[in-house]
């Protein structure tokens, strides 16, 4: 995937996450696992933006949250590259995680339950500062303004609580709090799916946007195809723990080669009555 | 609306209000709302979170608690057959109204782990919708269910009765909802985002049987969503909320392809088209307002790129109007530019 002759920014190889099923009762016995991400493989360029789609229980989520190390992954590796230096995430220890963290972020899916309520809004986006030495006082208070007025929100703002802001400015609040430190890697797990169309719209360039000025690398997680399509340079496709398919935007969208890919694609509803929905469900019935 | 002469109106709503009476003061949730649902077509109301579908949705079963109440306006069912039964005058705990819900009027939730109860099976909670209804014994209830279950596609129906909820799938379970409120032939289906909750394949799957379904029993529906793509596919007529009113009704092709009020207008631009990286989205300025504080005038004026100063943000909000081509919008600028006339 190196055809432009830079070094990617994040390399998975082999990654898997597997969780363990006991029996129940006593002596709890290993009886079976559940390959939650099996076997995936694949890279970011700095600067790009991968969109992670597949239904739900196909190991989207857990593959993202497993290379931020919010999971402890089972085996493989990410290679993460910072500072000129690659770092393999998955052999680290908490300890040594800890500066890591700053560089790569993640934002939430709801806005609601995502910011705590009893912290104001300077609280939540300072936090991370905090936690990581690497502002106070002063210079603690400028940098949160600063970040509120890049996420379209105004300094005052500051000293209210979350639950004086609608779901569009919530998320605004948690993209503030994840981009404050200035991470290289950014996971936007299902980032606009809980909001309304006119305010999912406007979140969406603020995404590109903050992209743009910040160059940030996103893996976006989401299930909502016409989104992911619309952000992302490249698409990786997940089924039952697995990439099925990973390409370019356009060709996946385009031609899509797994048969998977094209019941997926099949499946969305184009907003013109004159575009008839045709879905045929793959052969193998996993709905029961 | 010239409309009952005509047309075969299966239900009807005038003047639909509805408040909640909250520390805040009064809000209207769903305001002056006039629509009606033609016999066996499927509405479709559409609208962002907190516009008031869901609430007029529940105020035609009655289903709104306190602290609401339906405030004014009238709902008519025109059952098959039947005499006209007027909802809002039906006292709480009225046979009638039992008779209503349910029964003539039926209902499906987004939710549908939280509309299934937990610790009766399948067989038993959609036997219990057909022997409140109809005037049938336990085992032709059985039947019943047992055929019903077949029609949305649910494999081995007789094993499935005897299952709990949460041996389904999230699209079984809609299914079995979907034949919890089919059951008793209803005049009238309620769905309320019956799809939100579900994968774009389910959803695909659930979207064909609500539609074959509605074709082979002659139901009329009313279908709440905020998925224009599923409007499209659904729907024959639309009509449009914002904030508890209705800012546009049509049939589905009109309001898709022409939408004239500028909340629909803006609110089909704002959709990511499945054309890949456009430079920027376009969307609706600002956010939606809180009920507590609506603009005076039009509701939409603050958000709205044709607002005309003077004209739209003053007096009260503008009411249904139809405009000389037949098309039902309330917008300021369709009433000076166009020549509406009152409704």
């Amino acid at each position: 995937m190196n055809d432009h002759g830079v070094e990617p920014l994040l390399k998975v190889k082999n990654f898997s996450k597997h969780f363990p099923i006991y029996s129940q009762g006593f002596g709890r016995q290993q009886i079976d696992v559940v390959k939650a991400v099996d076997n995936v493989s694949f890279n970011i360029s700095p600067g790009e933006t991968l969109g992670l789609v597949g239904e739900s229980g196909s190991g989207k989520t857990t593959c993202a949250r497993s290379i931020l190390r919010a999971l402890k992954p089972t085996n493989g590796e990410v290679i993460f590259r910072t500072n000129g230096k690659a770092i393999d995430l998955v052999k680290l220890t908490e300890r040594q995680l800890k500066p890591l963290r700053t560089q790569m972020q993640m934002i939430f899916q709801d806005p609601f339950s995502s910011l705590n309520p009893r912290m104001t809004v300077g609280d939540i986006v300072g936090e991370p500062l905090y936690i990581h030495k690497l502002a106070k006082g002063k210079e603690l208070i400028d940098r949160v303004d600063d970040m509120l007025v890049k996420v379209g929100m105004k300094p005052e703002h500051r000293q209210r609580y979350p639950h004086a802001f609608s779901g569009g400015q919530r998320q605004r609040i948690g993209i503030a709090r994840a981009l404050i430190m200035h991470p290289s890697l950014v996971v936007c797990d299902e980032a606009v799916s809980a909001l309304d169309v006119s305010v999912q719209a406007q979140v969406i360039n603020l995404l590109e946007d903050l992209q743009e000025e910040l160059n940030l690398t996103y893996i976006f997680v989401a299930h909502d195809l016409s989104v992911v399509r619309h952000i992302s340079d490249r698409v990786a496709v997940m089924h039952q723990g697995k990439i099925v398919e990973i390409e370019e935007t356009e060709t996946i969208f385009e031609n899509p080669q797994h048969a998977y890919t094209r019941m997926l694609l099949s499946a969305i509803p184009h907003p013109d009555p004159d575009v008839k929905l045709v879905f045929t469900p793959l052969s193998d019935p996993t709905d029961t | 609306m010239a409309q009952n002469e005509n047309k075969d109106i299966v239900l009807d709503i005038k003047d639909l209000k509805v408040t909640f009476t909250t520390e805040e003061g009064v809000l209207s949730a769903v305001d002056r709302v006039t629509f009606s649902l033609e016999r066996g077509k499927v509405l479709a109301i559409v609208g962002e979170s907190a516009c008031g579908k869901s609430v007029t949705a529940f105020s035609i079963l009655r289903l709104i608690q306190k602290p609401g109440q339906i405030a004014g306006g009238k709902i008519t069912l025109y059952p098959k057959n039947k005499s006209p039964i007027d909802i809002t005058a039906l006292t709480e705990k009225s046979d009638m109204l039992y008779q209503v819900r349910g029964g003539l009027i039926s209902m499906i939730f987004q939710e549908p782990m939280t509309a299934l109860s937990p610790v009766h099976t399948i067989g038993n909670q959609i036997c219990e919708a057909i022997l409140l209804h109809q005037n049938v014994t336990v085992k032709e209830a059985e039947k019943l269910a047992i055929e019903m279950i077949g029609k949305v596609g649910i494999p081995e129906p007789e094993r499935r009765l005897q299952q709990y909820p949460h041996e389904f799938s999230g699209g079984m379970r809609q299914r079995v909802v979907i034949a919890m409120a089919l059951v008793c032939q209803p005049e009238v289906l309620i769905a309320d985002e019956p799809t939100t909750a579900l994968d774009v394949t389910i959803q695909a799957q659930i979207l064909d049987l609500i539609k074959s379904l509605q074709r082979d029993l002659g139901t009329s529906v009313i279908f709440i969503t905020h998925d224009l793509g599923v409007v499209a596919q659904i729907a024959d007529d639309v009509a449009v909320m914002y904030l508890g009113r209705l800012v546009e009704q049509a049939t589905v092709r009109e309001v898709l392809k022409d939408p004239l009020h500028p909340y629909t207008v803006g609110l089909l631009k704002s959709l990511p088209r499945n054309e890949t990286k456009q430079a920027r989205l376009p969307s609706i300025i600002g956010n939606v307002p809180s009920l507590t504080h609506l603009p005076a005038g039009c509701p939409f004026h603050p958000r709205c790129p044709d607002s005309i100063p003077g004209v739209c943000d003053v007096g009260d909000n503008p009411v249904m109007e139809m405009l000389p081509n037949g098309r039902l919008v309330s917008c300021c600028g369709a009433r000076k530019f166009k020549g509406a006339t009152t409704v």
